[in-house]
């Protein structure tokens, strides 16, 4: 139904183009000069009709489920849904909705089959409703814009203000991200924070979300303390960094100063290859070769290694990163005005002298700046860890030990679980808030001292 | 004075001179083989992981299966209703007259059927419904044999391991080895990698579902973050006013470019499935998701393949009488095109090897059916490789790396194309 709604709007954009087209024609064949071309008349009702009439149809698709489920919930019988938990009231939704969909398991109570036939009847008006609705704002819309072709009309200012506006709206697209992301997190979080002490969750020594669902489960009683997970994402972060950052500096000497254009030309897409495997074959490589590796390497030494030691997850981390940071020092050394390496080849440096005592300090502001955006990255990142890394959350800093991130318990945490009443689930959004301002100043100041180094020389 | 620089004179030829010049010398060669070390062990990483997943993943491309002659019994078969019958009978008595002597022995029954796979009666099932003349015939039949089987067939299990650490007994081994010499088993290319859904049993189990997930959900991706992307980018380009709101939201745009994924699946959880009670799993609320990630990639893209179209073109287009709109989708445009589909395409790419968000909104979800629209439950191809990668069947091991090898396969082809449009369209003005 929805496709016909989209449909009867496709047609009716086109017979407003048609129409308005030729009502200008005419006018024009009768010897009177229009201000805009005809197409601008056409493609004028067009826009008219197309731009409202399909946002309708999303806000219509978009808030027909919420609505017609809550209908339904209304239309139960009183007392039926009394004392249960968010999570009871969905699994009971979801049942209607699979019996409105024709799988039944079992015998379903009889005000379930009722419901299912109301959401069924529901879905039907709804459909309905929305192609007469369409086809009702279309006519007029057509009509309206029929009325307005005339020699003076400024048809193609008209076009141009509603373009205008369509692209403003999506330069704005940006900002709306950008509050959903905090406002979504603020709220859950704040919620988090009316069950757990904010206290307890930013200064506490102990992680163990596992928290008993009824009363009779035996689990632990739940603490929140993120100092442990904190702590873990900081030892594999600085892993990742000590393998990428000297990995990353010197390829990027080498490439900017000793490398031919040929051996450039090659050697620098195959690094950005580098960059461009996604992370989750990053995890995968972690647990099928790096940590077997370490692993056995540890027992030869008679080292007592943990199966998920940050030790693994860190070095696949900091082998993601290497073209990250060796892509931001290049740009960075190139970037450093000619007449500092001429002048300084000039009274006799070696290219390493030139490197280690002119580029490199010049270079210095922009390569800070590379190496605190892939802090945030390795911050940030989560499928590597969530392969590689431990689920349990550990006071210690041994790169041998398995260690937990703030990224492996927001997955962990909310994987499978959709009910946003209990302390865990909460707990993951207060973890994302944290993770978000962290890499938020991280970047800012980062982009920061790339942005003030950049303005030395230009 | 004179007296001084006399002893100061350096001497050029001495044995002092030489040795800092060699010493000189010496870390120049440092800082070059510094420079060559790093890169030989980046390149010998990224060889190492090619090398590991192709290693292991090339097995995954082929599957063993077992040709077999089933009597399709009439009496285990409704005629009328094929999908109901009793297929599992009709295997095991095939298997039987290949070895008369276990007919009566229910435990060593039970090991010989173990070398099919579960899904062996299906395929058959499936063969009879799509054409019920068969039954009552004798029909030859390739079926996929069980996990432990196809490893034992790829000399993936070792049969010199104690009997007690492996998997199969040597019974069933010596089982296996007389139908092999009886010619049975054979190891053609395992075309249900592409063209089965998910299953528990890796024998089974295929990308189809995955696949299908995957393109639902960079087709909503690129159906929202193209356009809007393009919009915005026009907008700050060529219109935006230079005040705080445009500065507000290219610095917006730049932060959003570097937010960690999983907040972006913590903002999808919350809003698309939280307040808008969009369903879970469905490729096109991943989608969704995905294109919040890509949209500042493509608006960064088309801004800078807007600003290297020069200002003579616009002004030779103003100069004729276009407004300003008319300059831009005219002209301005069409010759940015190019650096913007490449911009897009690379973006896609990342899109399509992003996982943690779709984790999020739940796409590793365990769904053996491909979904039929962008709405139903699936899976994509980074969340099913991360769902094989967590399986404990050793068969998902090659199955994992073969998926990888699929999905670099298509981020290389996209690349590929992303390079090709460059290199072909690129102007230099």
């Amino acid at each position: 139904m929805t496709l016909l709604a989209f449909l009867i709007l496709f047609c009716a954009v086109m017979i407003g183009y048609m129409l308005n087209l030729r009502a200008a024609r005419a006018i024009r064949a009768g010897g009177t000069r229009l201000h805009s071309l005809d197409g601008f008349h056409g493609g004028f009702s067009a826009l008219v009709t197309l731009v409202p009439t399909f946002f309708i149809i999303l806000f219509w698709m978009m808030f027909q489920g919420t609505v017609i489920q809550s209908l339904v919930k209304a239309g139960l019988p009183a007392g039926t849904l009394e004392g249960l938990g968010t999570g009871e009231v969905q699994l009971i939704m979801s049942e209607i909705r699979s019996i409105a969909g024709g799988r039944i398991f079992g015998t379903p109570e009889d005000w379930k089959l009722e419901a299912a036939d109301r959401l069924v009847s529901l879905r039907a008006t709804s459909s309905i409703l929305l192609v007469v609705v369409t086809v009702i704002m279309t006519a007029v819309l057509i009509l309206l814009s029929r009325k307005t072709v005339a020699a003076e009309f400024r048809a193609r200012q008209g076009v141009e203000k509603i373009i205008l506006s369509l692209m403003i709206g999506c330069a704005t697209v940006a900002i709306f991200v950008t509050v959903g992301i905090v406002g979504s997190l603020m709220f859950e979080t704040y919620r988090f924070f009316e069950m757990v002490p904010i206290a307890d969750f930013l200064f506490g020594t102990t992680w163990e979300p596992q928290i008993p669902i009824r009363e009779d489960q035996i689990a632990a009683e739940g603490a929140f303390g993120m100092v442990p997970v904190f702590l873990g994402t900081l030892v594999i972060a600085t892993i990742a960094m000590i393998i990428a950052t000297p990995i990353g500096l010197f390829s990027a000497i080498y490439l900017h100063e000793f490398a031919s254009d040929r051996a450039r030309a090659y050697i620098k897409p195959l690094l950005e290859i580098l960059a461009g495997v996604p992370t989750v074959v990053y995890g995968f490589f972690a647990i099928l070769v790096i940590a077997p590796a370490i692993r056995s390497f540890g027992t030869d030494l008679g080292l007592p290694i943990a199966p998920n030691t940050a030790l693994a997850a860190g070095v696949v981390m900091g082998i993601m990163l290497v073209p990250f940071i060796s892509s931001f020092a290049d740009d960075a050394l190139a970037a450093v005005p000619h007449s500092l390496r001429d002048g300084s080849l000039a009274l006799g440096a070696t290219q390493a002298e030139t490197i280690s005592k002119v580029l490199f300090p010049a270079a210095i502001p922009g390569i800070v700046g590379g190496i605190l955006l892939a802090v945030s990255r390795a911050i940030g990142e989560t499928m590597i860890v969530v392969m590689a890394a431990g689920l349990i959350a550990k006071m210690t800093i041994n790169p041998l030990d398995s260690v937990t991130t703030v990224t492996v318990q927001i997955v962990t945490l909310l994987i499978g679980d959709t009910a946003f009443d209990s302390p865990k689930t909460l707990a993951a959004f207060a973890l994302g808030m944290v993770l978000f301002l962290m890499t938020l100043v991280i970047n800012i100041f980062a982009l920061r001292i790339v942005r003030k180094y950049r303005e030395i020389y230009d | 004075m004179t007296e001084q620089t006399a002893s100061n004179k350096f001497d050029w030829a001495g044995p002092a001179f030489k040795a800092r010049l060699n010493k000189r010398k010496r870390s120049q060669l440092t800082l070059k083989l510094l420079g060559l070390g790093a890169i030989s062990i980046a390149f010998g990483m990224l060889f190492l992981l090619v090398a590991s997943l192709v290693s292991t993943g090339y097995h995954a491309f082929t599957q063993t299966h077992i040709e077999v002659e089933v009597f399709l019994d009439p009496e285990q078969i409704n005629a009328d209703d094929p999908n109901r019958g009793n297929y599992r009978q009709i295997i095991t008595d095939t298997l039987v007259t290949q070895f008369p002597e276990v007919a009566d022995d229910r435990a060593e029954l039970r090991k010989l059927t173990s070398i099919l796979s579960n899904g062996a009666q299906f395929s058959i099932r499936d063969e009879v419904v799509a054409d019920p003349d068969l039954i009552g015939q004798t029909v030859t039949f390739k079926v996929p044999v069980s996990d432990p089987y196809d490893q034992l067939n790829k000399g993936l299990m070792d049969r010199e391991t104690p009997e007690e650490f492996r998997r199969l007994k040597n019974e069933e081994i010596a089982n296996f080895d007389i139908l092999k010499e009886r010619g049975m088993v054979s190891k053609p290319l395992n075309t249900a990698l592409i063209t089965n859904a998910d299953s528990r049993f890796p024998e089974l189990a295929g990308l189809k579902g995955a696949i299908i997930g995957s393109f639902y959900a960079l087709l909503t991706c690129f159906l929202l973050s193209f356009p809007i992307g393009i919009g915005a980018a026009i907008y700050l380009e060529e219109f935006a006013p230079k005040n705080k709101v445009s500065d507000l939201i290219e610095i917006n745009i730049n932060n959003l470019a570097a937010v960690p994924s999983v907040v972006f699946g913590l903002l999808a959880l919350a809003v698309f499935l939280g307040w808008f009670g969009m369903p879970r799993s469905a490729p096109f609320v991943g989608g969704m998701t995905l294109a919040l990630m890509t949209l500042p990639t493509i608006i960064i893209a088309t801004r800078a393949s807007l600003k290297a179209v020069p200002p003579s073109i616009r002004e030779a287009a103003l100069g004729v009488g276009a407004s300003k709109q008319q300059v831009v989708f005219g002209h301005v445009l069409p010759l940015a095109m190019p650096g913007i589909l490449t911009g897009t395409i690379i973006g896609l790419a990342q899109a399509l090897g992003e996982t943690a968000p779709l984790l999020l909104i739940g796409m590793n979800a365990f769904i053996t059916s491909a979904p039929a629209t962008p709405f139903d439950s699936a899976t994509a191809l980074p969340t099913q490789i991360f769902i094989w990668a967590d399986s404990p069947e050793r068969g998902f091991v090659s199955r994992t790396s073969a998926a990888i090898l699929v999905l670099l396969s298509f981020l290389i082809m996209m690349n590929g194309i992303a390079i090709f449009l460059r290199q072909k369209f690129q102007r230099k003005w």
